[in-house]
């Protein structure tokens, strides 16, 4: 039992974040102190509770000790504990990365706009309440429109302004699709919408497909699926490297959030929405995997490749969502895993090699940048784990999508297979064009001068380190997933979690 | 009055849909409060439309107004209103280091094309 533990991933940073801004706002160092003594609090916090969510059944903890459908409940459950962990494990690693390049003191108030977006991530993974779900999603994108645009500069400002402007109609239309099912429902939380869900008249179905259908796009929206990924390349690719390395999780969230509305509330098996979502989303994930992969061949830019990047593993993610069985969803859990270290690491190596060239641009060579031996190391190991060549961690994701999609093999598998190949030949044509011409272009000589950052080095070597973790422990790594995803199907036991009562 | 509450929506969702698409921010931002002005409104009539009825059901009421969505729309309001201030912060932002208000990206000094990161 673990009780008032489950309010702490979202407690602690929120009251870290207040402090540090009203407290701190003039003292760098302390701020650094207190965040990443916040951020491995977390770390120790949510380790405790996968621990024990590993053993018991989904523990529900009521704010304001109101009864479930109507206070507003967190739930605690095998998937909400992994994805708290991720996040914890990913904050660690980008708040070392940014210690070590002096990122936050390029702008001000980095520290407390980080525990915040923290705050928002935990909670949106935690709630157990639909229209808390909204919430959590705005704090966490208040907060990210801060970290957007930290250190200024007018592209990223321009490019900003788009993302808030994308993610205001999100907002929007998740209000929608939130009155429309509270309308046919009457309830919003998550485990009392299941059991409403299941029951609902002949009369409702057209409003509650359209319903579902805008829910889905939202999380969608969030999840950058194919035709509503417009938002993500010109942010990531804007924003301050670290910062886009801490929205690698952001993009799970969306997927996150489909897989437990996916499964509880419009599972394929329901009486009105059925195939619906399912039938919608494969030929959207294909097509985001596509354009992913294109997108990284085409790459102008460093910081466009890294963004398409993330695109093309959302597409791999969904495809695999999109099949709802509990072995796609293991395998999708497993990739989402993989692909949020594995995306992090690249946006931090991309932003190490920003740093010391004099632009990003990808279309002619310059000179070998500081550190080259050691960075372009580093870049092919994330680009092999990115791609999904063997032996990291993207290999055994990808062959576990592909083995829990065999029904559908021929589509499905050619065109994973085609856009690995794709992916490969972009990272190669990068790789060489950043680390090989320039030693063609340039004659041998002193690299030029630039500090060492041992610190941002140790982040991006963690979070590397945690991908080769992931390979060699995949067995245990899979059991435990394959667990999460059984329990997730078994409804009943998340539903039964939430005590509602009874309906007369 | 329903017929006069969702037309209201209608319309204020399709005249923030067409500024939205505009070129300049200013008139994208005037659409995207037009779209929660009809959001809010839409989460209020989610509990159905009822006049003259207490919010808390008791001995002998003719009915009730749900009060669940006014809560609702109180926190949305708050936080639609708090979007549209960081956006029109960030807008200015721009237009005072671009010197113009465009919203889209596709310019020659974007580093796409080599410019300065």
């Amino acid at each position: 039992m673990m009780s008032h533990w489950i309010a702490a991933p979202v407690l602690l940073p929120a009251i870290m974040g207040a402090l540090i801004v009203l407290l701190m706002r003039n003292d760098l160092l302390l701020q650094r102190v207190f965040s990443l003594v916040a951020s491995f609090a977390l770390l120790a916090v949510s380790l405790a509770l996968l621990i024990a969510a590993s053993t018991e059944a989904p523990e529900v903890y009521r704010l304001g000790d109101w009864p479930a459908p109507f206070g507003i409940v967190l739930v605690l459950d095998r998937l909400s504990a992994m994805m708290v962990l991720l996040t914890a494990v990913l904050a660690v690693c980008v708040l070392l990365y940014t210690i070590g390049t002096n990122w936050d003191a390029r702008g001000r108030h980095f520290h407390a706009l980080f525990q915040f977006q923290l705050m928002g991530i935990c909670g949106a993974f935690l709630t157990g309440d639909a229209f808390n779900l909204f919430v959590f999603f705005e704090v966490l994108l208040i907060a990210s429109y801060g970290l957007m645009i930290h250190a200024g500069g007018k592209d990223r400002l321009r490019a900003g302004v788009q993302y808030v402007a994308f993610n205001l109609v999100g907002s929007s239309l998740f209000l929608f699709a939130l009155a429309a099912i509270y309308s046919i429902t009457g309830t919003l939380n998550i485990a009392d919408l299941a059991v409403k869900a299941a029951a609902l008249s002949e009369g409702d179905a057209a409003l509650f497909r359209v319903a579902a259908v805008m829910l889905m796009m939202v999380f969608a929206i969030k999840g950058a699926l194919v035709p509503l990924q417009f938002w993500l390349p010109g942010t990531y690719s804007n924003a301050p490297g670290p910062v886009a390395a801490l929205f690698a999780v952001m993009t799970k969230i969306g997927a996150y959030s489909v897989i437990r509305f996916g499964v509880l509330v419009l599972p394929p098996s329901h009486p009105i929405t059925g195939t619906l979502i399912a039938d919608l989303m494969l030929p959207a994930a294909l097509l985001t995997l596509i354009i992913g992969a294109l997108g990284i061949l085409g790459a102008t830019t460093l910081s466009r490749l890294a963004a398409f990047a993330a695109v093309a593993s959302m597409g791999t993610a969904f495809i695999a969502i999109s099949a709802f069985t509990p072995a796609s969803i293991s395998a999708a859990l497993y990739y989402i895993v993989h692909s949020t270290l594995a995306g992090a690491a690249l946006f931090l190596i991309v932003d190490l090699v920003v740093d010391r060239r004099a632009h990003d641009s990808l279309r002619d060579a310059l000179p070998p940048i500081a550190q080259a031996g050691l960075i372009s190391a580093l870049f092919m190991v994330s680009a092999i784990a990115t791609a999904g060549m063997p032996p990291l961690s993207g290999f055994i994701g990808k062959l576990l999508v592909l083995d829990a999609l065999r029904d559908s093999a021929a589509l499905i598998w050619s065109v994973i297979l085609v856009t690995s190949l794709i992916m490969i030949v972009g990272f190669a044509r990068a790789g060489s064009t950043l680390f090989w011409k320039a030693h063609a272009s340039a004659p041998e000589g002193d690299a030029p001068h630039h500090p060492a950052q041992a610190l941002a080095f140790v982040a991006v070597g963690l979070l590397l380190a945690g991908l080769v973790g992931l390979t060699v422990l995949a067995g245990p790594v899979i059991d435990w997933i394959e667990g999460t995803s059984a329990g997730l199907f078994d409804t009943s036991a998340y539903i039964n979690a939430n005590q509602l009562p009874e309906v007369k | 009055m329903e017929a006069l509450v969702a037309s209201a929506i209608g319309m204020m969702t399709a005249a923030g849909v067409y500024l939205m698409l505009r070129q300049r921010t200013f008139p994208v931002i005037v659409g995207l409060t037009l779209l929660t002005y009809a959001v809010n409104v839409f989460l209020f009539t989610s509990g159905r439309l009822a006049t003259n009825v207490p919010a808390i059901y008791g001995e002998g009421a003719p009915g009730y107004a749900d009060p669940l969505p006014q809560a609702l729309v109180l926190t949305a309001i708050v936080i639609s209103f708090g979007m549209t201030a960081v956006i029109v912060m960030m807008a200015l932002g721009a237009f005072l280091e671009a010197g113009h208000d465009k919203v889209d990206m596709n310019d020659d000094d974007t580093p796409a094309n080599g410019g300065q990161k």
